[in-house]
């Protein structure tokens, strides 16, 4: 298995999945690279994000990686939450093989669009 | 935990009469075949006579099986060794888009180095049409190689009927056939190929190990140059054990061959019956085309292919997708574009491929476990709908 225990975990149990139906700032992203869809409902109030929900269709990198980077947004400013980088996530998920670095690129797109359509 | 095997297309356990065949090998009978004295006539005759085990196989003579280190090396052979020969004659080739890679990044290779390839479209079913064949050839084609079973979706071609396009036409024709051996009857004489690869791993045989079958008569510019060994066609002391393993195998192969390919099949229609029922939105592919007993290439809609595979790994369940997730390259498979899938489409494909040790217990469980598995792939989709 190319993935640690803690990604798999995220996989198989992904935290904060679902849809958000009072959220006001929505996005949808796609990777270019592989096709892998992800789908992004925050809650912004006075500066910070109070809800976030994911939906993912892709690998289990992917879908570890939304899962984690979605849970991880709840309670940080607009500013903070910009600021993650893909290998932040990665990292954070004890790595990924070489070639599933582009999985991550999904949740900090998704973070940094669904801002943008805040504004 | 339990682990159940339906990943046969890329490799098979060995038989346990073929592992313990290799075993006298290593120490005992250890000689160099090219050694006049007792201990290299023994491993002569031990190579021979699992020469004579591979040809039975394939209905060809002995001296026609070139012993090599597998089936990619099968197939540079035969491309790489006609392709050399014939450069006088003309410097064209025809094949398919849906080979294997060793046939297309080998055709790929030679096309960069001055080869005209013409590459044949299949059918949404995976197959290729003879007269496409027949139309492709000009008078400076030298070779036609064309797959006898496609390793990802199964599809078995009309090697029979391409290969009298090409002895009308006295072209060469290859067929590679490491996905078909062991599972389908094969006949080279009645295929007319000219050149035949085949690999051991596929066949409960080790790996390391394949042969190409070569016709009498055929002229082949050998790839490795050194001391001529295989009647001057493949240069290298031989893999002594794995040969003999490989002849083992075969033999099985053959002997199987009546009552296995039918267990597979009931085996694989079990599968896909059973997902079927109780999976909705998931289509086969190539289900109406002559297909490999054994294999069983899956479409599920909403769902993406490593997540199904990883997740399966899980259960302990071993498959293997095309999806883009899982390819070094990230590209969807070049077979599932070949037959006009999309890359969405290509997205969430899952092949099975069993082989004649797996049991219709395994298949139920993965029957039971798999639907749990979509299910939560599906919800966790922003397009899923549940009906």
């Amino acid at each position: 298995m190319p993935y640690s225990s803690k990604l798999l975990d995220y996989f198989e149990n992904p935290r904060c999945a679902g849809e958000l139906a009072d959220a006001n700032a929505i996005a949808e992203v796609a990777n270019p690279v592989c096709g892998d869809v992800m789908k992004l409902w925050l809650k912004v109030a006075a500066n910070r994000i109070i809800d976030a929900r994911f939906k993912t269709q892709g690998c289990s990198a992917a879908i570890a990686t939304s899962s984690y980077a979605t849970e991880m947004i709840i309670g940080m400013d607009l500013n903070q939450a910009r600021a993650i980088t893909r290998e932040q996530i990665a990292e954070a998920l004890g790595g990924l093989p070489q070639s599933k670095m582009h999985c991550s690129v999904l949740a900090s797109d998704a973070i940094r669009a669904a801002l943008r359509d805040f504004k | 935990m339990r682990r159940i095997y339906l990943d046969s297309n890329a490799t098979t356990p060995m038989r346990p009469e073929v592992s313990a065949a290799m075993i006298p090998i290593f120490s005992g009978d250890f000689g160099n075949p090219s050694s006049i004295h007792w201990f290299g006539q023994q491993a002569k005759s031990l190579v021979d006579e699992a020469r004579q085990q591979v040809a039975r196989l394939i209905h060809a003579e002995p001296s026609e099986i070139v012993f090599v280190s597998g089936g990619t090396e099968a197939d540079n052979l035969a491309i790489r060794g006609i392709a050399e020969s014939q450069k006088a004659k003309g410097r064209h080739i025809i094949t398919s888009r849906i080979e294997h890679h060793a046939v297309l990044h080998t055709c790929k290779d030679l096309e960069k180095q001055g080869w005209e390839v013409t590459w044949l479209n299949v059918s949404p079913d995976g197959l290729i049409d003879p007269e496409d064949v027949r139309r492709a050839v000009r008078p400076d084609t030298v070779l036609i190689t064309i797959m006898h079973a496609n390793n990802e979706i199964g599809t078995i071609q009309p090697i029979e009927e391409i290969g009298a396009i090409a002895a009308e036409a006295d072209v060469y024709f290859h067929s590679d056939g490491v996905q078909s051996t062991g599972k389908i009857p094969v006949d080279v004489k009645k295929l007319q190929v000219d050149l035949y690869s085949i690999s051991a791993h596929k066949i409960h045989g080790p790996k390391g190990v394949g042969a190409l079958f070569v016709r009498k008569g055929t002229t082949l510019k050998p790839l490795l140059t050194g001391g001529g060994h295989e009647r001057n066609r493949r240069s290298g002391t031989e893999n002594v054990a794995g040969i003999v393993a490989f002849g083992i195998a075969a033999q099985m192969a053959r002997e199987g061959l009546a009552t296995e390919t039918d267990y597979m099949r009931q085996l694989r229609d079990r599968l896909e019956i059973g997902l079927k029922a109780r999976i909705p939105s998931i289509h086969i592919n190539a289900d109406k085309a002559p297909r490999l007993p054994n294999t069983s290439n899956i479409m599920v809609d909403f769902a993406e292919g490593e997540g199904l595979v990883i997740s399966l790994d899980l259960k302990g369940v071993a498959v293997s997708t095309g999806s883009a997730c899982s390819s070094g390259s990230l590209e969807p498979s070049h077979v599932l574009t070949a037959i006009g899938k999309t890359p969405d489409e290509a997205h969430g494909s899952l092949r099975f491929s069993l082989n004649a040790m797996n049991t219709a217990e395994e298949v139920d469980y993965v029957v039971e476990v798999l639907p749990g598995i979509v299910e939560r792939l599906r919800e966790l989709s922003p397009y899923y709908k549940r009906a």
